[in-house]
């Protein structure tokens, strides 16, 4: 058994190790900027839904300012987000490098997309909804996590899932500033020395990591529609 | 109660402005079950929002239990809405929760305790007749089901003020009565002040004290529920008026020349409606002994608003046309309307 796979696979068995790390890399990446991502995101969206004209906490001010922002940075493409964000990355965390200099890049190109889910998730509640809430004499922050929050949490589920997998897809890309990771592991071997059962071996990895994202995502979905 | 003084509003500016209400000077007294009727696009809904400020009208002051709502801040704005309770049409309960969780929403960040919540919620359930539904969803609810937790929920913060915004418009009609039933139970009971804004005339007759005919954003007609029917004076009343009642019926079966309405030399057509509070007397049996006419009875619509019988009869009378003249006039003392729909001439 064991030398059959070394005959399918030999150059990721022959360093293992290497391909522990970059597995290893990419779930750190995708862990430290999701769960910044998923905070600031979650922050932004909920604000330019109620800033909107006609929400709770309208003010055209702000929302047109974000709602320009975010535009603005959804429209860099990461690959120059990578590089153009380097001195920021310096300032934050010290390095522009590696999985440290990866993260704040990373942050940059999925809180602006994350943010527009969450925006599209709270876009589903029922305006009746909002207004039973202020008839109750709620104030805004509790409907924001009374109503806006607490009854968006399947689509809000759908969109972290989506934002989830579309970032593990760019942390593919970080290897760029030698961030390592999967993708990285892949250009570097498997395309660069023409290994490509390590080509195959990452794909399927990632394959497995975006079937468990989506599995936990429809799970969630499920529980929470009633 | 509720003090609606020279309320207007408008929305947008310039040339697209809209003057949703025009004006409006309302009060409504404590206890009572006031309707507001009007065509959808006459303000109703607007009018009603701006009792408890969700729409905020542009002039004008809103008094609601003596306090000025129109120049309170946000936070005192909040604990004044507490004691404003609100259905809707589409009933707005919160998909999430559970009837329960539904009930319960409005206590949180009460002061009252978890055991004290539950026994409200409790309560309150069992008011609207409901309790076996506690752990089920809304979307496993009927529309009728769902309007009674709506009703729950808008009573759990022990309001002064019912606005009930379309709430039976999305039901069936034997579902509508028993809300309704339930809305009368409520204003009975806790002696809640409750404001029912409809399009159905039904509606009306059925549970209101006094109405409030709005049409293009003013109150063109208001008063007595009995009396608005018994007289209404503008238009937009009587077409409302015509929707629950079938003695305009005669008009449409004239025009298509029914065989009912096809009338011999000597005959006529007529409408007598009961317009006063006093129709017990035995009227058609009078008539017809004392002047010696016929009364042919060809449809009647007679109903109960406020106790007191209202509506009418059309009929074709015959007889001898002196006798007729008397006998009209003699329903006249009595307070009938006498109305000659058709009159086929004399008996040559």
């Amino acid at each position: 058994m064991q030398e059959l796979i070394y005959n399918v696979i030999p150059n990721v068995m022959g360093k293992l190790p290497t391909f522990y790390q970059a597995i290893g890399d990419t779930l750190i990446m995708a862990l430290w900027s999701g769960t910044i991502s998923f905070v600031l995101g979650m922050i932004l969206g909920v604000i330019i839904t109620v800033t909107r004209s006609g929400g709770i906490l309208a003010h055209k001010g702000l929302y047109q300012v974000l709602d320009k922002v975010i535009n603005f940075f959804r429209s860099i493409p990461f690959i120059i987000l990578l590089t153009g964000v380097m001195p920021v990355s310096r300032f934050i965390m010290g390095t522009a490098i590696g999985v440290e200099g990866a993260i704040v890049p990373l942050v940059f190109g999925t809180v602006p997309f994350f943010a527009r889910q969450i925006e599209s998730a709270l876009a589903e509640i029922d305006h009746g909804l909002i207004e039973a809430a202020l008839s109750m004499g709620k104030s805004p922050l509790e409907i924001i996590f009374q109503v806006y929050l607490r009854e968006s949490i399947s689509g809000i589920a759908r969109g972290t899932t989506i934002t989830a997998i579309s970032l593990l897809g760019l942390t593919a890309m970080a290897g760029v500033v030698g961030a390592g990771g999967l993708g990285d592991y892949a250009i570097r071997y498997g395309h660069d020395r023409n290994q490509t059962d390590v080509t195959y071996v990452t794909v399927l990895v990632l394959v497995f990591m975006v079937s468990i994202i989506q599995i936990i995502g429809n799970r969630i979905v499920k529980k929470n529609t009633h | 109660m509720i003090e609606l003084q020279n309320i207007s509003k408008v929305f947008g500016t310039g040339e697209g402005q809209v003057h949703a209400i025009d004006d409006v000077t309302l009060s409504i007294d404590k206890g009572e079950i006031f309707g507001i009727i009007g065509f959808s696009g006459a303000g109703k809904s607007t009018l009603v929002r701006c009792i408890n400020l969700l729409e905020v009208p542009t002039g004008g002051r809103v008094m609601v239990d003596s306090k000025e709502l129109t120049t309170l801040s946000a936070g005192e704005l909040r604990s004044a809405r507490k004691g404003i309770g609100m259905i809707f049409q589409h009933f707005n309960l919160m998909p999430s929760r559970t009837v329960f969780g539904n009930v319960a929403f409005p206590l949180k960040g009460s002061s009252l305790g978890r055991e004290e919540k539950e026994n409200k919620v409790r309560e309150l359930l069992r008011l609207v007749d409901i309790e076996d539904k506690e752990n089920a969803y809304p979307n496993q609810l009927s529309g009728g089901q769902k309007q009674r937790v709506a009703i729950a929920r808008a009573l759990a913060n022990d309001p002064k003020v019912l606005l009930c915004d379309e709430a039976t418009s999305a039901l069936d009609p034997q579902t509508t009565k028993s809300i309704l039933q339930l809305l009368k139970k409520v204003n009975k009971q806790l002696g809640i002040t409750v404001v029912v804004i409809t399009h159905e005339m039904a509606v009306i007759k059925e549970i209101c004290g006094r109405v409030a005919v709005m049409e293009k954003g003013k109150v063109v007609e208001e008063g007595e529920v009995f009396s608005i029917f018994a007289n209404p004076r503008e238009p937009v009343t009587r077409d409302f008026i015509r929707t629950t009642s079938s003695l305009h019926k005669i008009e449409g079966l004239l025009a298509e020349d029914s065989p009912v309405t096809r009338i011999k030399p000597g005959e006529m057509i007529v409408r007598l409606s009961y317009v006063e509070k006093n129709v017990s007397e035995p009227l058609i049996s009078t008539v017809s002994r004392n002047f010696d006419i016929d009364l042919n009875i060809i449809f009647s619509d007679i109903e109960i608003i406020q106790d007191a019988p209202i509506g009418g009869t059309v009929a074709i009378m015959s007889g001898d046309r002196d006798q007729i003249a008397l006998a009209m006039k003699y329903l006249a003392e009595k307070n009938v309307g006498v109305e000659v729909i058709q009159d086929a001439g004399t008996n040559l």
